[in-house]
């Protein structure tokens, strides 16, 4: 059947990282363009210094790869390693964590490991659902949505006092998992005309922001903004539909 | 490895020699069973405190758990951890000596047992809740996908004794306590878990036979009993 596969080519030069791998084997992600879930598994990559192949996926139309690489979900990202394959965003960083050189993406310390694992999942597990129904409800499901997000906000802003990331002095697990509210947040916002986050209300959340999104290697795999832009303004009722038929009737 | 922190080496030793556990529990949390499970299995000690989870929460459970106010909270010297999969890998992390570990040593084994943990997580426990919460339409795609989740459970495991191969693992811990709440699950869905999954069946038995799954697991008829209760306390009939 008709495919579009867009595959980019990411070189590094760095022989550092060569050191641990034996055999290195083939490293692609099956990704896609403006999905923060895709970005988290290639800027852990890019992080650790691991050359890969991005291979990008049109969601409406699914790649024979992308199914038989994620049978249970049929989503991306999937990272293919040789003949491995992982699934689900935060797994996967995990995954590079454990098998490549380079700056930790999890502490090394057992407490810390479990607040960054806890932080991740609560970014996943209760951030992202009302952030993403905030934007495209409207009237009063949409001013309870506003309240959950903003009391979940203030936990992560919390989190972040004394700190450059919520890793510490460099970018880790829960700065990743966080990466939808640097860069994806305020394209929704000035599409849907929803301001969620100001800096009078979250100032280390927006330093932060900043921060994760002017990273080189961050900002390597980050969707250009201006084309993310017009494609969510060219969607804006498709995801006022979608979240409408998520409210609990 | 880079050499550890004094930071590091002082909590390396108070995992090491103060093996201070407190489980806040509740008797019939699968969570919770999770975690006791996993410390049975290493002979780890550990202080079972039980929690009054459908009245007023205890003061340790809210300044333990501030952000989900739940159980299982595993408390080590002190220190709070919260949700039962981080727990669980929590307790391999900072027992590296207590046998037998859980996950395995291999990155994508790794992966692959967090991997089906998750969708344990996803899949089970909330479609459970709405085959007993809803009627109707409701309740029949509750029920579909329920059998779906099994059945994929059912053909990862395949004919090996256990989802961690040929021992009991991660992903087995994760999913045992929820076979307690099939025989409800059955009762309201109207189908067998013994017919469907075949498979899946027998390895809860085996995993039964597992002292520390034996004694820990709440009979089904319990667990029917309380989801009795709770949909008396919701207004279900």
């Amino acid at each position: 059947r008709p495919h579009n596969l867009t595959i980019n080519l990411y070189l590094t030069s760095s022989t550092a990282t060569r050191a641990k791998m034996s055999a290195p084997a083939a490293v692609r992600v099956i990704g896609a363009f403006d999905s923060p879930f895709s970005h988290r598994a290639e800027v852990a990559l890019r992080l650790k210094g691991v050359p890969y192949e991005l291979i990008l996926e049109e969601l409406h139309n699914k790649s024979e790869l992308l199914l038989t690489s994620n049978p249970v979900h049929k989503k991306v990202p999937v990272l293919l390693h040789g003949d491995r394959a992982v699934c689900e965003s935060l797994i996967i960083v995990e995954y590079v964590d454990e098998t490549f050189d380079g700056p930790r993406l999890l502490p090394s310390d057992p407490y810390d490991r479990a607040m960054a694992r806890f932080w991740a999942r609560f970014i996943d597990d209760k951030c992202s659902k009302p952030f993403w129904l905030a934007m495209w409800t409207d009237g009063e499901a949409q001013k309870g949505f506003m309240k959950e997000i903003k009391e979940n906000f203030a936990l992560l802003e919390a989190q972040l006092e004394g700190k450059r990331f919520f890793g510490g002095d460099t970018i880790g697990l829960v700065d990743i998992a966080a990466c939808g509210f640097a860069h994806w947040l305020t394209v929704c916002e000035e599409v849907s005309g929803v301001t969620l986050v100001t800096a009078k209300e979250f100032p280390r959340l927006c330093r932060w922001a900043k921060e994760y999104a002017s990273d080189e290697k961050v900002r390597a795999c980050l969707p250009d903004r201006a084309q993310m832009l017009a494609h969510f303004t060219a969607n804006k009722e498709m995801f006022m539909a979608m979240a409408k038929s998520m409210l609990p009737k | 490895s880079v050499p550890a922190s004094p930071k590091q080496r002082k909590d390396r030793i108070m995992a090491g020699e103060k093996k201070g556990l407190v489980l806040l529990d509740f008797w019939v949390s699968p969570f919770a069973q999770r975690c006791r499970i996993a410390l049975a299995e290493k002979g780890l000690a550990c202080e079972s405190l039980e929690q009054e989870l459908l009245g007023d929460k205890s003061d340790l459970l809210l300044g333990s758990n501030p952000v989900h106010k739940k159980v299982p909270v595993l408390l080590h010297d002190g220190r709070a951890v919260c949700e039962s999969l981080v727990i669980l890998e929590y307790i391999e992390d900072a027992f590296p000596g207590a046998a037998p570990r859980l996950l395995p040593a291999d990155p994508h084994a790794r992966a692959q047992a967090r991997f089906w943990a998750d969708y344990v997580d996803k899949r089970v426990y909330s479609c459970g809740t709405r085959l007993w919460k809803l009627k109707g339409e409701g309740r029949a795609a509750a029920r579909a996908e329920m059998l779906e989740t099994l059945r994929t459970l059912d053909a990862e495991l395949g004919d090996r004794a256990f989802f961690g191969g040929e021992a009991f693992g991660f992903v087995d811990v994760a999913l045992i306590p929820l076979t307690s709440w099939f025989y409800s699950y059955e009762k309201h869905g109207g189908f067998s878990v013994e017919e469907e999954c075949p498979g899946l069946a027998e390895w809860a038995r085996r995993c039964g036979e597992r002292e520390s799954v034996a004694k820990v697991l709440t009979p089904p008829e319990e667990v029917h009993d309380f989801i009795c209760l709770l949909k008396k306390h919701y207004g279900v009939e």
